[in-house]
């Protein structure tokens, strides 16, 4: 856990006069402080990106990426994974008392832009004594923070690593995440988003904008290689009459509620409404050119081309207006039929490709340390 | 540094902005920005290519020419540059205007067909030609349009393709000495830099 006492102003005009981060940070800081890499998580990432804590069931959320000789590889970068604010898992957020009220921020939790947790990261980037990342990295909503980083502080990072990213979402993205946020609130339990001060929990609500969401994340072709049509409980002889269920059925339930008891529902409809709200060039005369013209980082962007949540063409665009801005920028479109969860799995081109990339960045580092 | 390289060099100018059409595994690229500090790009679409690429610190893009360049904007680039790649494209026709269009010039440089050993293999062995240049049996081949140096010099004037410079290469010796008379038939490897 990080205290930050600096300030922080958030894009609504609230001002924070404090607030806590938990980070987990892997591998280790060079003299110069020149090999730290900045982690960026997506709607319900945390801070657990690699290894295995106590009672685990699984490692964190980006352990096929993070460690010894993997594509961001430990032995030779240090690496920054913070909990944001307005999440969940520790650092400031819905869930946190607000000093203020000495409750629950909950409802009240003021709205965030991609921007705030980027100058959140910021602040910790400081504490941390770093003057200069080797590397923004993010998926999703991570790899908006990684754009947004490369526009706002340009001289503090040396790449940016967007993947299954986008510029802005789309009406269908937008429609997706307000029916997750109508599921929450139509839960008897939500109580006006009040419902920690009342010892409720809106699960039910919060499992279903789960599997809602977790239908987009995979694609049609996953789901049928992974479930198909197969049957949890049951079966379909004439004169059965027990009840049936589909292995997707108890899947997406079980999905649903495992989610339920992790997530927060105010942390949930918050960080849907800042993905929706996030749109890389809205002060920038809506031309994303004249954007990225702001950038002086490296880029790498990367895609799958079954994610029909930020599908690939989401990816060329920024690829393309990072060509027509001048950057440097390669863009590799990854062959997966996972979906959007493409990005958090194994994958051996997407490893060669991420690997590829920041060992080039790192035999960079280490040259210049030398 | 191979003879086409030298004369891709000679017309690419001090810091420009290049894209490589199917850049492969970034030689020419790497070689532009030692010798000519460009900024540069390479589409390519094979996987080993592009990591090999990323691997070098190039700018790679993983795109499909075949697919169209409309993402690119007219007068992108200052040179586009396609190497031995026509005769891979769909439409090499489509593909030279769409050069035209996203670059103020174009350097392409492709085998030509025309050579003599070519026309002997298929003229006196009634065989398809297998050659340096043209290294793949007919049936396992990348290379879906056979075209000459005289097939590419109607092409741009019927296209009304200005041709600023333009470049024989040949290995043997005779074939240097004659390609100036006949270049169609001594050329194998042409070279073009190209402009509306």
């Amino acid at each position: 856990m990080v205290d930050i006492s600096e300030p922080i102003k958030l894009a609504c005009g609230v001002v924070l006069d404090e607030h806590q981060l938990m980070v987990e940070t892997y591998g280790t800081l060079n003299a110069d402080r020149s090999n730290a890499i900045l982690i960026c998580h997506a709607l319900s990432g945390s801070h657990h990106a690699a290894g295995w804590h106590d009672g685990d069931r699984k490692p964190g959320w980006w352990d096929h990426y993070i460690g010894p000789d993997k594509a961001m590889d430990t032995q030779r970068f240090f690496i920054v994974s913070p909990n944001n604010i307005g999440s969940c898992f520790g650092s400031t957020g819905p869930t946190t008392i607000n000093p203020a009220t000495q409750h629950p921020w909950g409802p009240d939790f003021p709205p965030l832009r991609a921007r705030d947790w980027m100058e959140s990261q910021h602040l910790l980037m400081q504490h941390l004594g770093i003057t200069c990342w080797a590397a923004v990295v993010g998926g999703s909503l991570g790899g908006m923070q990684a754009m947004r980083w490369s526009l706002e502080y340009p001289e503090k990072l040396l790449n940016s690593v967007v993947i299954a990213s986008a510029m802005k979402l789309s009406a269908q993205n937008i429609a997706f995440n307000e029916i997750a946020r109508r599921a929450i609130k139509s839960d008897p339990d939500y109580l006006a988003g009040r419902y920690l001060e009342n010892d409720r929990v809106p699960r039910r609500g919060l499992a279903l904008a789960r599997m809602i969401g977790h239908v987009t994340y995979l694609s049609d072709v996953a789901m049928a290689e992974k479930f198909g049509r197969e049957l949890n409980i049951g079966n379909f002889s004439v004169g059965e009459k027990d009840p049936i269920e589909f292995q997707i059925e108890s899947y997406l339930n079980y999905q649903g509620d495992k989610f339920a008891d992790d997530f927060d529902a105010n942390a949930y409809i918050l960080i849907t409404k800042m993905l929706d709200y996030f749109d890389l060039s809205r002060e920038y005369q809506n031309d994303p050119v004249a954007a990225f013209k702001h950038a002086s980082c490296n880029f790498m962007v990367i895609s799958f081309t079954s994610d029909w949540r930020f599908p690939a063409q989401r990816s060329r665009e920024i690829t393309d207006a990072l060509v027509g801005a001048g950057r440097n920028v390669s863009y590799a479109e990854i062959q997966s039929d996972q979906g959007h969860d493409a990005f958090l799995l194994p994958n051996t081109r997407y490893e060669k490709v991420l690997g590829g990339y920041l060992s080039r960045v790192a035999d960079q580092l280490e040259a210049s340390t030398a | 540094m191979t003879t086409d390289y030298i004369a891709i060099n000679h017309w690419i100018g001090q810091g420009v902005r290049v894209l490589d059409l199917g850049c492969g595994d970034g030689s020419l690229l790497a070689h532009l920005i030692e010798t000519r500090n460009i900024c540069g790009y390479g589409l390519e679409i094979d996987p080993t290519s592009i990591h090999t690429c990323i691997s070098k610190g190039l700018n790679v893009i993983e795109q499909d020419v075949n697919s169209g360049l409309h993402n690119f904007s007219d007068n992108a680039f200052d040179s586009v540059i396609m190497t031995q790649a026509l005769q891979v494209m769909r439409y090499p026709h489509l593909v030279l205007d769409e050069m035209l269009r996203i670059g103020r010039e174009c350097i392409i440089t492709f085998p030509n067909f025309g050579h003599w050993r070519t026309r002997s293999d298929l003229g006196f062995r009634g065989r398809m030609p297998v050659t340096e240049q043209l290294a793949y049996q007919w049936y396992d081949t990348p290379n879906i349009h056979f075209f000459t140096y005289s097939d590419f010099e109607a092409l741009c004037c019927q296209r009304n393709i200005r041709i600023l410079h333009r470049q024989c290469i040949s290995q043997g010796v005779i074939d240097r000495c004659l390609k100036k008379v006949w270049p169609n038939l001594f050329t194998e490897t042409a070279i073009y830099h190209l402009s509306r």
